[in-house]
């Protein structure tokens, strides 16, 4: 392997788990979204340090070019991350219908108990309405 | 009232930029179904429906965003939920359904012991429903998948016009479709073991506002979206939260 590619990917791994170690320190990303992210980082830091794993798993997997492989790493890593994200999203978005909902139904009721039904009677006016509104 | 037993009986009316006909709607409730409360479920509108409704007399849930049909339904189901209703009616806020029919709802209900009963469009003789073939294809199509597996017909799934009981609201309340509720509620009405019926019923073509399912590219993605519900619906091992399950919504597993 070339020494140039080697010396790319230690440089980008450790920048990239600095960052996140940064961003984890500042609380700008929770914990539990930072182990995935921080175990990827590693493990890719880990792969371009130590040359002879990286030449094992290509032939392994049949890569000729090892950096390939650890590209191949690297694109698995990013598509769990980005399934992680999908599934904390649908989450949230689960969790702001419920309080969106609950926060109608709070509303609602203190309306009720704020200003007792002050609606106007609407009565006796079937004949002026017909069924909504048609034709 | 004396000593009749009084039972409460809540029409939910969810309502998206509806201004234009909601008013009517509500008014014609109050006087063709006069035994049900009227909420108005504003499902985040930008028009004035809110004001429109309450100015008509109806109670109204105000979404504080859209949430889509799905959950601005299922706010009504919990509404009726927490304040002890009977029944619930679902009757769309753009004037197609009609309140006169409610009582064949109710006498459906009574009549089949049944937990929801459903309008169809297309149990009448003479019905008549100007829908593009993309939509009509989706409805055949639906309808007899899930007839196929509920194993009674079901003619019109995609209807909202229907009533619930109890036991309706309060499996609603919990866990209600999100997108294009119509459908799955029918298999959630199954897994749950509750039962239904459908009746002939009347539909306004809209004559105000557009449908939530307009325009080819819609139907498409709604007929997908529905079909993969049912597939994964079939699929799931614990179709929807029973009480004393882990909670859908739980932070578990660390994401």
């Amino acid at each position: 392997m070339d020494a140039r590619i080697q010396i790319v990917a230690i440089v980008s791994a450790s920048a990239l788990l600095l960052v996140l170690l940064e961003l984890v320190r500042q609380r700008r990303l929770l914990e539990r979204y930072a182990l995935l992210w921080l175990f990827s980082a590693l493990v890719l830091l880990g792969l371009s340090v130590w040359r002879d794993l990286l030449q094992k798993i290509a032939d392994a997997v049949g890569v000729a070019y090892p950096p390939n492989a650890l590209f191949l790493i690297a694109f698995g890593f990013v598509l769990v991350l980005l399934l992680h994200f999908s599934i904390a999203v649908s989450r949230l978005s689960d969790q702001a219908k419920v309080l969106a909902q609950r926060l109608a139904l709070l509303e609602e009721r203190i309306e009720q108990r704020t200003q007792p039904p002050s609606h106007p009677a609407v009565e006796q006016r079937a004949e002026e309405l017909e069924p909504a509104a048609r034709d | 009232m004396g000593t009749i037993i009084t039972q409460r009986k809540l029409a939910v009316v969810p309502a998206y930029n509806e201004a234009d006909s909601v008013g009517n709607v509500v008014r014609s409730l109050q006087a063709h179904a006069h035994e049900y409360d009227v909420l108005v479920v504003d499902d985040g509108s930008t028009d004035a429906t809110m004001k429109v409704a309450m100015d008509a007399g109806a109670r109204v849930l105000r979404l504080p965003f859209n949430l889509g049909i799905g959950g601005c339904v299922q706010s009504g189901f919990q509404y009726a939920l927490d304040n002890g209703y009977d029944f619930a009616v679902q009757v769309d806020g753009d004037g197609q359904h009609d309140a006169r029919e409610i009582g064949q709802l109710e006498r459906a209900m009574r009549d089949e012991q049944v937990d929801m009963v459903c309008g169809s469009r297309f149990l009448t003789a003479d019905f008549q429903y100007p829908a593009p073939i993309s939509r009509k294809t989706g409805i055949n199509l639906f309808a007899f998948l899930l007839s196929r597996i509920v194993g009674q017909r079901v003619s019109d799934p995609t209807s909202g016009f229907r009533l619930y009981n109890r036991r309706g609201i309060a499996v609603f309340a919990r866990d209600y479709p999100h997108d294009y509720p119509e459908v799955e509620a029918v298999l959630m009405v199954h897994w749950h073991r509750l039962r239904m019926c459908e009746v002939p019923v009347r539909m306004f073509s809209r004559n105000r506002g557009v449908s939530s399912i307009n325009g080819s590219g819609k139907s498409a993605y709604y007929m997908i979206k529905v079909l993969l519900a049912i597939l994964v619906g079939l699929a799931r091992k614990r179709p929807s939260v029973e009480p004393g399950d882990d909670a859908p919504v739980a932070a578990a597993h660390g994401i």
